[in-house]
């Protein structure tokens, strides 16, 4: 019973055979998730820092692209950069559209998160800043954003861990990450130690980092 | 534009996919039906045994929420589904789906609940007790509905992202919404069913998006 369960799940030479292939679609999920982190969280902080100008029109369409990209589920959004857009003449590789994808998704929370942030600094910083005579800009860059910043890491860092692990959805369209190269593995062995190997590929990835969340939500913590 | 118009919203087509659509929608209503309900009773289960003294009781919680939250979903569905059968198990989709939220949302939602928990002073507890309330009265009547409230926001937030989630379903072919909208547009040739699916995403979250940005604001005013 045990044997036949090793034998199943824990197949040494089938694991061996696949063991590159899964390590080829680990690179892939780091750089695909790299990526996604750097656009989405770099597009999310831009475009806080831009609502917090103020423009009425600006801030407008700002809202609407947040909550329609909260409101979404992000395989619908791959799904239709990569099946739908292809019928107007859009063509994207998969790599592409889940990058796209998952970058707007993170832009849009990243972006809530940031204002989130700048609305809880005390009225009261901004006019002792511009009263000293500094500029809106030098205000916000030199007074309100850095702890605005402080305060949005621990949700930042939660949020991101949660989208980044979204790179798993790549599998749909084709991007040969962990799990598409484990499914590939399960179905040319006919042996689903592929499967374990990929599922162990994502602890060995995911553990510290997720371990990593639990420590900065207590090292962040708003202490009152 | 004319193009766009006959390739994104092309009306006829909509009409034509629509009882199709439709069941799909069911089938996601349906899930959420029974994953939402399932997580929330297994988040506040966990939360409750971390609340234990017992050191063991509290490390295996950890462990558990931490172990499940460093899978991305789709993967440990494609385990169950892909996987368990090699067991000589014979599972169907819907179990399948259902047993991989479990797993995933019951630690979301498990962490949740333990910061709520956590967030009650310790003398309402003690001043509980000494009513003569039963420590599971305690519990019941004075700490979670308390520290069920004070974590709403998450909670909404959470679950937004649960009926979401059900859209990986389809991967595994639960015939729920997003499927059924692949379904009809390999069926037409036409990519209408998928924005549509993408419409009704749309008008069902929106509010719920709404919701929790007035919690979020709330929040921020408080401090």
């Amino acid at each position: 019973m045990l044997n036949s369960f090793l034998f199943t799940y824990f197949n040494l030479p089938v694991m061996a055979e696949y063991l590159p292939s899964i390590l080829e679609g680990f690179i892939l999920t780091v750089e695909l998730a790299a990526a996604i982190v750097v656009t989405g969280i770099l597009a999310g902080f831009m475009l806080a820092v831009l609502r917090s100008f103020r423009v009425r029109f600006l801030n407008f369409f700002i809202v609407i692209f947040v909550d329609v990209l909260r409101a979404l589920p992000p395989l619908v959004i791959i799904i239709l950069f990569y099946f739908a857009l292809p019928s107007v003449g859009v063509r994207m590789s998969g790599f592409t559209a889940t990058w796209l994808s998952l970058s707007l998704v993170l832009t849009a929370f990243a972006e809530e998160i940031f204002w989130a942030g700048i609305l809880a600094v005390p009225k009261g910083q901004w006019e002792a800043a511009r009263s000293t005579g500094m500029s809106f800009l030098q205000t916000l860059g030199g007074v309100v954003l850095p702890q605005a910043v402080r305060i949005t890491i621990p949700p930042l860092t939660n949020r991101t861990i949660a989208i980044t692990k979204g790179t798993a959805l790549g599998a749909v369209v084709a991007v040969g990450e962990i799990l598409n190269q484990a499914q590939t593995g399960l179905s040319h062995s006919y042996n689903p130690s592929p499967l374990t190997l990929g599922a162990l590929a994502y602890l060995v990835l995911f553990i510290p980092v997720v371990t990593l969340g639990r420590w900065v939500e207590t090292r962040f913590a708003w202490k009152r | 534009m004319e193009q766009i118009i006959q390739s994104f919203f092309n009306i006829e087509i909509v009409i034509a996919a629509f009882p199709f659509l439709l069941r799909g929608l069911a089938m996601t209503v349906l899930l959420c039906l029974v994953v939402i309900p399932l997580g929330l009773f297994g988040g506040l289960s966990l939360a409750l045994v971390s609340t234990a003294r017992s050191v063991l009781a509290k490390g295996l919680v950890v462990v558990y929420v931490d172990f499940f939250r460093a899978f991305p979903p789709l993967v440990l569905l494609i385990f169950i589904y892909f996987g368990v059968p090699f067991l000589g198990i014979d599972l169907h989709a819907f179990t399948a789906v259902t047993i991989g939220f479990f797993l995933n949302t019951s630690s979301y939602y498990g962490e949740i609940f333990r910061a709520g928990i956590e967030s009650i002073p310790r003398g309402q507890k003690e001043a509980a007790r000494s009513t003569g309330l039963t420590s599971v009265q305690t519990m019941v009547f004075v700490v979670i509905p308390q520290a069920t409230r004070n974590v709403i926001p998450d909670l909404v937030s959470n679950t937004l992202e649960v009926v979401k989630l059900t859209s990986i379903a389809s991967v595994v072919a639960l015939p729920e919404l997003l499927y059924a909208a692949r379904q009809a547009q390999s069926i037409t040739y036409n990519a209408t069913p998928i924005i549509f699916a993408g419409m009704v995403y749309l008008i069902c979250l929106w509010p719920l998006v709404r919701i929790l940005r007035r919690f979020e604001h709330k929040k921020v005013a408080l401090h």
